[in-house]
């Protein structure tokens, strides 16, 4: 049975200008332990999606079932029994300012009706997993981004969940904190056993911690699967565009491309720490331009991609590609979808 | 002029300012708060919404703030002469100073309330928060500062409309003022009066930013 089971979902909003459908007929099943990517630009729908796994935005039709048990169906009283079992956390941390670290993670323990002092000796051992036990009595504002997100973590974690929904979590941090979140996420997942649902527009995250992932267009999900396949064989043009525009924020790829055959090449299992590029180079005499570089660790197996850029004139162009895909790489052409 | 009635009589009136202006506040509260509460619930973005309630509220708190205080003041004395018996003298003044408070310090309270960042609501409510929860523990908090600021200036605000009562015999430092000072044309205690009113105003104002400061977490 799928941990949570979205069936036929839409969710439309009456505002001013008549009304705007967030999300249309979306279907997703995420199973008991996946971490579950949900990627796609902003206005996407993706926020809307997240807050109908626990019905802080009811759907407009469809239903939405946490084990089997659909939210609708449920009074008042046990939708926020429901939703103790789902844990939260956001892109602007959301913490009680006025209230201490610990004070903070008690906040959901009261609320299922602990004691103060039961409430404080859980907060300690969440501040423990978190690594942030020293900052027990310190106030959100005297804490870093990345705290902030830990406290936030060990609060969404309070009350034991079976599921973690994660919206934008990592959004406004730096990468390097961004990826200890993210690593700290991965440990929660496998140690404790929950399931983690990841809202973002960054396919860096995706690539490093999710498992399964779905891209949403317009309210609409285009494609779903493993991580492996999408960035491998990414289908429908926003996920080439996602992984494309991946990590590429910094380098502005407009004025290095004039002319010449455009490609992009993916690594998969062994090809990767093979020096392929530079041996192509040799063999070819052909000044090759690589544009963008990116290899990273992909569920333990070493994944990346490159854009090569071959001279404008070069007869060896074909040749070259021929030699790559000897190597056990997967090409794909480049064509305007890079601006 | 300095006789021992004259100094009896400006410590007895500093007395029932402050007696005045504190009940006051803290009745108004009594009214203002919950009222206040319930203009953020009710209101469109709040956490439930109801037009209805919602303007029964908003026009009640509008009705009051727009009648001028000295009108209020005339206009309630039937009234106050139900509650306490007499319609002049500092516990008579209580009555119509409440009653100008309650919706002024309830607009205060929602407005501080609409403060409150949203995430921290939503936060809540995905932890499995009631709205009285939520109120409670979340909005009544993180308003905290804004709420004690807002709390200064009604006291402030009461303050002055206690001396304006001295124009029918409210008693306090008002009353004294007037009576001296305008129908007995001496201004010299006058001038006491109006500078011990300022000294009051100025003590409150600093007790309530000491507190409003000590008790921010958020720097």
């Amino acid at each position: 049975m799928a941990e949570i089971l979205i069936e036929n979902v839409s969710k439309s909003y009456v505002s001013k200008d008549g009304s705007v459908q967030a999300l249309k007929n979306v279907n997703l099943a995420i199973e008991s332990g996946d971490i579950f990517g949900i990627i796609g630009m902003s206005g996407a729908g993706k926020s809307t999606l997240v807050r109908c796994m626990n019905f802080l935005e009811v759907p407009t039709e469809g239903t939405v079932s946490i084990r089997g048990k659909a939210l609708s169906d449920l009074s008042e009283k046990e939708l926020r029994k429901e939703r103790e079992k789902i844990g939260m956390i956001f892109q602007h941390f959301n913490l009680l300012m006025q209230k201490s670290v610990l004070e903070n993670i008690c906040f959901p323990l009261y609320i299922q009706g602990k004691r103060k002092g039961e409430a404080r000796k859980r907060a300690m051992e969440l501040l423990r997993i978190v690594g942030l036990e020293d900052k027990a009595k310190a106030y959100p504002a005297q804490l870093s981004g990345g705290q902030k997100q830990r406290v936030a973590i060990a609060r969404a974690l309070a009350s034991d969940p079976k599921i973690l929904l994660c919206d934008e979590a990592t959004s406004a941090l730096d990468p390097q904190t961004t990826s200890s979140i993210l690593k700290l996420l991965e440990e929660i997942n496998r140690n404790l056993q929950i399931t983690i649902v990841i809202i973002t527009h960054q396919m860096s995250v995706v690539r490093e911690i999710c498992t399964k992932v779905a891209i949403l267009k317009d309210g609409e999900v285009v494609e779903e699967g493993s991580v492996e396949d999408i960035f491998n064989h990414p289908k429908s043009q926003v996920a080439k565009e996602l992984i494309l525009t991946d990590g590429s924020q910094e380098t502005d790829l407009k004025p290095l491309i004039q002319s010449g055959d455009k490609v992009r090449i993916v690594f998969s299992e062994n090809s990767a720490f093979e020096p392929v590029i530079a041996n192509m180079i040799l063999k070819f005499h052909e000044p090759v331009n690589i544009l963008k570089a990116d290899t990273k660790n992909v569920g333990g197996v070493a994944k990346g991609e490159m854009i090569l850029q071959f001279p404008g004139d070069s007869e060896k162009a074909e040749a070259m590609k021929q030699y790559l895909r000897e190597r056990g790489l997967a090409i794909g052409e480049v064509t305007d979808s890079v601006d | 002029m300095w006789t021992k009635e004259v100094v009896d009589m400006i410590l007895k009136g500093i007395q029932e300012t402050v007696y005045m202006t504190l009940l006051s506040t803290l009745m108004g509260y009594i009214i203002g708060l919950p009222m206040g509460v319930l203009l953020a619930v009710s209101d469109k973005d709040g956490l439930k919404p109801n037009r209805v309630l919602y303007r029964i509220l908003d026009v009640i708190a509008n009705i009051v703030r727009s009648i001028p205080f000295l009108i209020l003041l005339i206009l309630l004395i039937p009234f106050t002469r139900l509650v306490v018996g007499k319609s002049y003298g500092s516990t008579a003044t209580v009555v119509p100073l409440v009653i100008a408070a309650g919706p002024f310090i309830a607009r205060m309270v929602e407005s501080s309330l609409k403060e409150v960042d949203e995430g921290v609501i939503e936060a809540a409510r995905s932890m499995g928060a009631g709205n009285f929860r939520i109120i409670m523990k979340v909005l009544l908090v993180e308003a905290r500062t804004s709420l004690i600021n807002g709390a200064t200036i009604a006291v402030g605000t009461i303050l002055g409309y206690s001396a304006m009562a001295g124009t029918i015999g409210g008693g306090g430092l008002g009353d004294i003022a007037i009576r001296y000072g305008y129908h007995r044309y001496q201004a010299d205690i006058m001038i006491v009066t109006v500078v011990l009113l300022v000294i009051l105003v100025q003590i409150f104002q600093m007790v309530g930013t000491t507190l409003a400061n000590r008790l921010d977490k958020r720097r």
